[in-house]
């Protein structure tokens, strides 16, 4: 006789609301009225990610870890990133509602009467938020995946509601709909070639589970095991946009609508990188012989790639992307420390990053003119003159990405290559300080523009947000300054929740 | 709470109280302002009195936990040099606002931003100099960069943003070099005597040579950006250009001082072994330094380019004396921070003036000053004198003090300094035949001479070059016992008896 095994509902919880909420939202979107959708669809959303974050501060202490037949861990680290996700998606939740950003009819064909007919009929499809609320379940059952079929599956739950979503933007549909291709195709191959290292490791190990890589490692030929932690990594990369995988990155970020690039930028890295973490701390710690080197060097090629080539862009949404280039070597760096420290600092870097990051695209989203949002850097001078506080609070945001002391950006830099140079990696060091230093230089450019340019006449103006948007901006700022004031309030938290349980 | 931590404060609190003020009434924020940092210096004079010159530990001292995850403190103390340091700041701002009383007009933004960025910027300064504790003090060295810059690029003249942007990526490369040899200095604490920052702590540290060498450069390379060395002084005079004269005062006069002091407080007491290993190295950009900046000074043809070599040249002569490792070269080096910073401020502000009431900065639109200003004239001169280190003002006891301490370990260093001395002559005595001397020149003859506030405020200025010129016993028993602890804490004793004892 069969035996239902145990799931482990409790700790699953987290992410079944999330699910659960999701398909309410399609079931929402089929059969309630055009009228209050929008309003009852983002009730849902923040309603189910509240009641998420409520359910995973319950299970924090939980004795027990694994779920799901072993599939997943919901370990320290896993809860944290998990509640990583889930903040920083109720903060960006509240941009994507402002739903002017996106298209009027998804299926309508760019200039077409249909397009025209749907904008003048003000028929605003609501579909963002389930999709959104797919990636956000996906993004939190990412980092907690133990096995190799559990990680695939997150990966692919959580990239191909992003793929539709880079596509929905209702200005400059056609560079939209580009990236959303791009991102979609490229995206297939990463995922490609996880599946093919994930069916060399368990050619190699016997298991698909982390924990059972790990204890095989050293019993056969290591060949097979390498081929298979460079085919998983290529994969896993290309998520957070690592250096030779990163060509995706502005195109996608240019052409998506600017909450989901504000929501992709901060959710997506914390997901990815909470993955990467587990399974090279967990899966791979064994041999870190073979894989060290050639993370570091990537680590270094995209720190220093992403600093210069940031130099050279004149908009600022791929100025950001090559700027999220950077930070992700930095980030990088934490993954080849291989220490308790090093998983401390990455969770704190990525909470602080993606405050800064879903704070400046939300105030790039305001920036705009009579056709649309204006990311055309030339055009932002002199936007401190109109707009003084819109232009301090983007300095401001600046300035902690380029890790400048008082800002969150410089505790986490701090954290993240003191627990480099711990594991004995100085080069890192070394190569993040010089990149950091060019990149501080594009940064502060854009300050300069912003506030020591005169405006030339221009009709671009900074809109008068909406109550949500202010929200969400002033929220993400607000709790980015105080971290970089008083960081031991989350420096503790991140301390105590850096272990994974294997 | 320490009398430090309180006056450290004050110029933030007073910053923060600046809102309240109504933004249309720029007299009143002004007048506001100069009560604010007049108490501020008012405390300090009384640290200095609080202060126990018989002790050499850090006095005043405070320590709270601040990031208790890197075992980070709020660490203030002072000892004798950062308490003169303090003392030259907090004098020194009140007199700055008050010079340039209308300088925060005309601006890109509103007056009381101006003086929101000087009052944030007087609480980093004295932060930079009571910090006992490695990362507050980065935290100041780095975040005292922002208020510079905003006040270069938006209240300053010409190249204005060209030069903030110079100005803040100069500083921020030194600064994330330091930042690198931070984190390992930290590192290696962990492993030897447990994660600190504590300055105490961190100099008991076994370094191997060739890790030593290296943390050693990154703050080096730092500091030598911060107060301009040969080459790494390129950023300087651009800076002085553009900004306006009193923010020039506060940096060439206070914050390039960080540079020096760093020098003393991390590179010899962290790194005593490096600093040796370096020490011909440094002393020749030191020389070169000196000489450079005083030819480049003499072909001058704006007066506030003048101002920024002739500091370059100075710059050249406070690191030598350090790094001669003597206790007079030490002393020297110490009360010529000083000294520079309150004549750099007396050539700055009266050039300052003449530039506002000429609207020229070029040296040779003036001519005959002496007659047409003659209360104008006279101060730049006694400033130009104690700039060329005449005896009997201030900078010569100094410089004296330098070139001593470095003949008797580096002879030949010291004689070519000297040369520095002969020039310096002729960059000063040119510019003032030029522009005090001679017949009055075309569009000079209805130029006003000081008003009363300007001679309040160039008074004290001026009263303190001339009597730390023939008494500089009290400042000189402030720096003397620290000196020779920080001569003697990294490992040098004095080639030949003192002699100035």
């Amino acid at each position: 006789m069969l035996t239902a095994p145990s799931l482990g509902y409790m700790l699953l919880s987290p992410m079944l609301i999330v699910f659960a909420a999701a398909v309410i939202g399609v079931l929402i979107e089929a059969f309630m009225g055009r009228a209050h959708r929008a309003a009852v669809q983002l009730t849902v959303s923040i309603g189910a990610l509240l009641l998420s974050l409520l359910q995973l501060w319950r299970i924090r202490d939980l004795s027990s870890t694994t779920a799901a037949v072993d599939s997943v861990t919901i370990d320290k680290a896993g809860i944290f990133l998990q509640a990583t996700v889930v903040i920083l998606a109720l903060i960006a939740v509240l941009l994507i509602a402002d739903q002017d950003n996106f298209t009027a009819q998804a299926s309508a064909i760019p200039g077409s009467n249909e397009e025209a007919m749907a904008l003048q009929q003000k028929s605003q499809q609501t579909e963002i938020f389930p999709l959104f609320l797919f990636a956000v379940a996906g993004m939190m059952l990412f980092p907690v995946a133990t096995d190799l079929i559990t990680l695939f599956v997150a990966l692919e739950v959580f990239s191909l509601p992003l793929y539709l979503l880079a596509g929905l933007s209702r200005r400059k549909r056609l560079l939209s709909q580009e990236a959303a291709l791009k991102y979609f195709l490229l995206g297939a191959y990463a995922s490609a070639f996880f599946l093919f290292g994930a069916a060399f490791l368990y050619g190699y190990a016997g298991t698909i589970s982390l924990v059972g890589i790990s204890a095989a490692a050293g019993s056969a030929n290591e060949v097979f095991l390498l081929i298979g932690i460079v085919f998983v990594s290529v994969g896993l990369l290309f998520k957070i946009s690592a250096v030779p995988f990163h060509s995706w990155t502005p195109d996608v970020y240019q052409g998506a609508p600017t909450p989901i690039t504000a929501f992709m930028a901060a959710c997506t890295k914390v997901a990815a990188f909470g993955a990467i973490l587990r399974i090279f701390y967990i899966g791979f710690a064994e041999v870190e012989t073979l894989w060290r080197p050639i993370i570091t060097v990537i680590a270094i090629l995209t720190m220093l790639l992403g600093s210069v080539v940031a130099i050279a862009q004149r908009d600022v949404k791929r100025m950001l992307a090559y700027s999220s280039i950077a930070h992700a070597g930095f980030l990088l760096s934490g993954v080849v420390a291989l220490n308790k420290e090093g998983l401390a600092a990455s969770l704190f870097y990525l909470m602080a990053y993606g405050l800064t990051t879903l704070a400046a695209f939300g105030i790039i989203g305001l920036v705009r003119d009579s056709s649309g949002e204006v990311t055309d850097l030339n055009r932002w001078i002199g936007l401190g003159k109109k707009s003084p506080v819109v232009g301090a609070v983007f300095a401001f945001l600046l300035l902690s990405f380029a890790g400048i002391p008082l800002t969150s950006g410089f505790i986490g830099k701090f954290a993240i290559f003191s627990a480099a140079y711990q594991s004995g990696n100085i080069a890192l060091v070394v190569t993040g300080v010089l990149a950091s230093a060019i990149a501080a230089f594009f940064y502060i450019r854009v300050i300069i523009m912003v506030f020591f340019t005169d405006p030339v006449n221009d009709s671009v103006s900074v809109i008068i947000p909406s109550v949500k948007s202010r929200i969400s901006i002033t929220v993400a700022t607000v709790i980015s300054a105080v971290l970089g004031v008083a960081p031991s309030l989350l420096l503790n938290v991140t301390e105590n929740f850096s272990t994974f349980i294997k | 709470m320490s009398l430090l931590t309180l006056i450290g404060a004050l110029p933030l609190l007073g910053a923060g109280l600046i809102y309240f003020l109504p933004s249309k009434n720029s007299d009143l924020i002004k007048k506001y302002v100069f009560a604010v940092t007049t108490l501020v210096a008012i405390g300090s004079i009384f640290l200095a009195l609080g202060f126990d010159k018989s002790v050499t530990s850090m006095q005043y001292v405070q320590s709270n936990s601040w990031i208790s995850a890197f075992n980070i403190n709020f660490a203030v103390g002072v000892d004798g040099i950062s308490l003169v340091l303090i003392l030259l700041s907090t004098i020194l701002v009140p007199i700055v606002v008050l010079a340039t009383w209308n300088e925060s007009e005309g601006g890109r933004w509103g007056v009381k931003t101006f003086y929101v960025l000087i009052l944030v910027l007087e609480t980093m300064m004295i932060g930079v100099f009571a910090a006992t504790d490695l990362f507050l003090f980065y935290v100041f060295f780095e975040a005292m960069l922002i208020p510079v810059y905003f006040l270069i690029g938006g209240y300053g003249s010409g190249n204005r943003s060209g030069a903030a942007i110079k100005f803040l990526l100069y500083s921020l490369f030194g600064g994330l070099l330091m930042l690198a040899s931070i984190i390992g200095i930290y590192v290696i604490s962990g492993n030897q005597i447990g994660a600190t920052f504590d300055l105490t702590q961190l100099a008991t540290l076994e370094i191997d040579n060739r890790t030593e060498n290296f943390l050693f450069l990154g703050f080096f390379i730092a500091f030598a950006i911060k107060a301009p060395l040969w080459p790494f002084h390129t950023w300087l005079p651009d800076a002085a250009k553009a900004a306006t004269p009193g923010t020039s005062v506060l940096l060439l006069g206070v914050l390039d001082k960080v540079g020096t002091y760093g020098m003393i407080r991390f590179c010899l007491a962290l790194f005593p072994d490096a600093s040796k290993t370096f020490t011909p190295l440094i002393i020749t950009l030191a020389v070169i330094s000196i000489i450079y900046g005083a030819f480049m000074a003499i072909g001058q043809k704006d007066i506030k380019g003048l101002i920024a070599f002739t500091s370059i040249s100075h710059f050249g002569f406070i690191t030598m004396g350090i790094f001669a490792m003597t206790s007079q070269g030490m002393s020297g080096a110490n009360l010529y921070m000083v000294n520079h910073g309150f004549s750099t401020a007396a050539l700055f502000l009266v050039a300052g003036w003449m530039m506002s009431r000429r609207k020229s900065s070029t040296i040779s639109d003036f001519g005959g000053l002496q007659r047409v200003t003659p209360v104008m004239a006279w101060s730049f001169f006694i400033a130009g004198m104690s700039g060329l280190a005449l005896p009997g003002l201030s900078s010569f006891v100094s410089e004296f003090l330098v070139l001593v301490g470095t003949y008797t370990r580096y002879p030949v260093a010291a004689v070519i300094g000297t040369l520095g001395i002969v020039l310096a002559a002729l960059y000063i005595l040119i510019p003032i035949q030029k522009t005090l001397h001679g017949p009055t020149t075309e569009g000079n003859e209805n130029l006003k001479d000081l008003n009363l506030r300007e001679k309040f405020a160039i008074a004290p200025v001026i009263a303190i070059i001339v009597v730390m010129g023939f008494y500089p016993k009290p400042v000189l028993d402030l720096i003397n016992p620290t000196s020779e602890k920080i001569v003697t804490n990294a490992g040098f004793t004095d080639p030949i008896a003192e002699v100035n004892k």
